[in-house]
């Protein structure tokens, strides 16, 4: 239903702009669209429940989450596939093999970002670099700084990838991790404030990289607003600009739809979760049109 | 002059790139992984072996659970809490007695540190792996009585279901300390106590502070899931309840 009035909405656009398009001269309207997908905590859960589970019966499983990856790029090839950490600890997959299956069936799928949760830290620091030769994605995170630590240059602040021509940057951000993680466990990784971060990264993809999307894969968890100085995804939307999508996870936090949240320049950002174990995955589409026109009213957010 | 030629270039790729690059139209949606869903069966192949070897392991039956149990059922204190806290005094005391002659006097968990429900029917090896999937072990920490009070403090300002064992918190209808008892005494504030919790909370897990500094601690390499797989395993029915160990007297 919504894909048809889609179709006949910029039908009709590109119409008006044909019309129209003197002050435009040669150029013509175009829509590009780019498909973002994503997970969060999915803690090793590489099968499925089983239907004698008591909360979740026959959902998630890998496999199955491939099938519907694969089919939604072969409708869309601009595709990305993300993650917001906490790949590790939840099933015997991971103690038993220490994460090495995890990353590994998240190469076959083509993840092409993830960022890194506090139970990534769970075999410790030196276990998570173990595991790296596995992963043939990347990982971002702007506020951890592992200068002193094995994961040095490992991980990248940010990662930008271009996708149709589309410009997408990618930054990670991480929780705290004292009282969350044991310091035996990260070692000498510093943790840095998120929305600090977060404007440094939105100032470095925004006006030095000139992204036109800006998407923050987030582990600091939705919303601790009710907690003075703790820094929750919807806070970060609040005092950020320029992030088009926060992905977030750490709370495992099951929503209805993507949440709206005001900037602090007033303009809408995104901020989705979709709980966690695999049971989910997110799906934003970005509609990008050659008319300024279009999206100076602003954009329109289908949720 | 860098900077003057970037931006040059930068303008003219502005002005003759007209490209589709205006955001217009964001759709989100969740797709909800199912049954529905046909597996890819080279994902699934390249899964089996690992699963065939883990299964092997894990799927003896061990226990059996009367009921399904979950951390979310309970205000201050969970039937899945009680029984684990329970399970770490059980099989960790006899453990710390024949090492130091002691006995453990209480035990501390979190509740967080419940990580999944304990489904009605059988339980196997693979309960205790979901219900405890890290590595955490048991440690004993010897604490001044102040130190005590601190503990039974958190608690009564955290009103979390953290999971106690031979530890009694009693409060009022305002949410405020009525009583607080170990063993059925009143914290001794000149006494030494032995509490039985995990490394994870000994360093400071969920703002868990008080157990440092302490008078010692001993460290029994004891696996918390190790515990629950002894103690399924000793007892071929589970069928905790939520009890009076941590509660508010409603008049």
């Amino acid at each position: 239903m919504k894909r048809r009035d889609f179709i006949q909405q910029t039908t009709a656009a590109s119409a008006l702009i044909g019309l129209g398009g003197i002050g435009l001269s040669s150029f013509k309207s175009s829509q590009k669209k780019i498909t973002i997908l994503h997970t969060n905590d999915v803690h090793s859960h590489i099968d499925p429940f089983g239907p004698e589970d008591g909360r979740n019966p026959n959902k998630g499983g890998v496999a199955r989450r491939a099938s519907l990856i694969t089919s939604i790029r072969k409708e869309n090839p601009h595709t990305l596939l993300l993650d917001a950490g906490d790949i590790f600890q939840g099933t015997p997959y991971f103690n038993y093999y220490g994460g090495e299956l995890e990353f590994k069936l998240m190469s076959m799928l083509k993840y092409d970002v993830a960022t890194i949760g506090n139970h990534d830290f769970d075999n410790s620091i030196e276990g998570l670099y173990a595991q790296l030769p596995h992963a043939d994605f990347d990982f971002v995170s702007a506020n951890y700084d592992f200068s002193n630590t094995v994961m040095d240059t490992h991980v990248k602040p940010y990662k930008i990838i271009i996708k149709d021509g589309i410009k997408i940057g990618i930054f990670g951000l991480g929780v705290e991790l004292i009282g969350l993680v044991g310091k035996n466990l990260y070692k000498e990784t510093v943790y840095n404030d998120p929305i600090e971060s977060a404007q440094d990264m939105t100032r470095i993809l925004k006006d030095d990289e000139h992204c036109d999307l800006i998407i923050c894969l987030s582990h600091l968890g939705y919303d601790y607003r009710h907690i003075p100085g703790k820094v929750g995804d919807l806070n970060l939307a609040e005092k950020t600009k320029n992030i088009d999508l926060i992905i977030g996870g750490h709370t495992h936090t099951f929503l209805d739809k993507p949440t709206i949240v005001k900037n602090i320049e007033g303009k809408d950002t995104l901020v989705n979760q979709v709980g966690c174990y695999g049971i989910n995955l997110g799906k934003i589409d970005f509609y990008f049109d050659s008319d300024k026109n279009k999206s100076a009213n602003g954009r329109s957010i289908i949720v | 002059m860098k900077n003057i030629f970037f931006l040059t270039c930068l303008t003219l790729i502005l002005f003759t790139s007209c490209k589709s690059k205006n955001l217009y139209k964001i759709e989100g949606r969740q797709i909800a992984v199912t049954d529905s869903l046909k597996s890819n069966q080279s994902i699934e192949d390249y899964i089996k072996p690992y699963r065939i070897q883990i299964n092997k392991s894990l799927d003896s039956v061990i226990s059996y659970a009367k009921d399904t149990y979950s951390k979310r059922d309970g205000h201050l204190n969970t039937a899945i809490g009680n029984m684990m806290a329970d399970a770490v005094y059980e099989e960790s005391n006899p453990v710390f007695k024949s090492r130091t002659g002691k006995e453990i006097d209480f035990v501390l968990l979190n509740h967080g540190g419940i990580r999944s429900i304990i489904s009605k029917g059988n339980i196997s090896t693979r309960t205790a792996y979901s219900v405890m999937p890290f590595e955490n072990s048991v440690v004993v920490v010897k604490m001044k009585g102040t130190k005590v009070q601190e503990l039974v403090d958190y608690l009564v300002r955290e009103q979390r279901a953290h999971p106690i064992h031979r530890l009694q918190i009693i409060l009022d209808e305002e949410l405020q300390l009525k009583s607080a008892t170990i063993n059925g005494e009143t914290i001794n504030t000149r006494k030494t106590y032995y509490v039985a919790t995990n490394d994870y909370l000994y360093n400071g897990g969920d703002r868990m502070t008080f157990f440092k500094p302490n008078d010692s601690l001993h460290v029994l390499d004891y696996k918390i899931r190790n515990v629950l797989i002894d103690y399924f395993t000793k007892n071929d029915t589970i069928a905790p309840v939520i009890d009076d160990r941590f509660i508010q007297i409603k008049q």
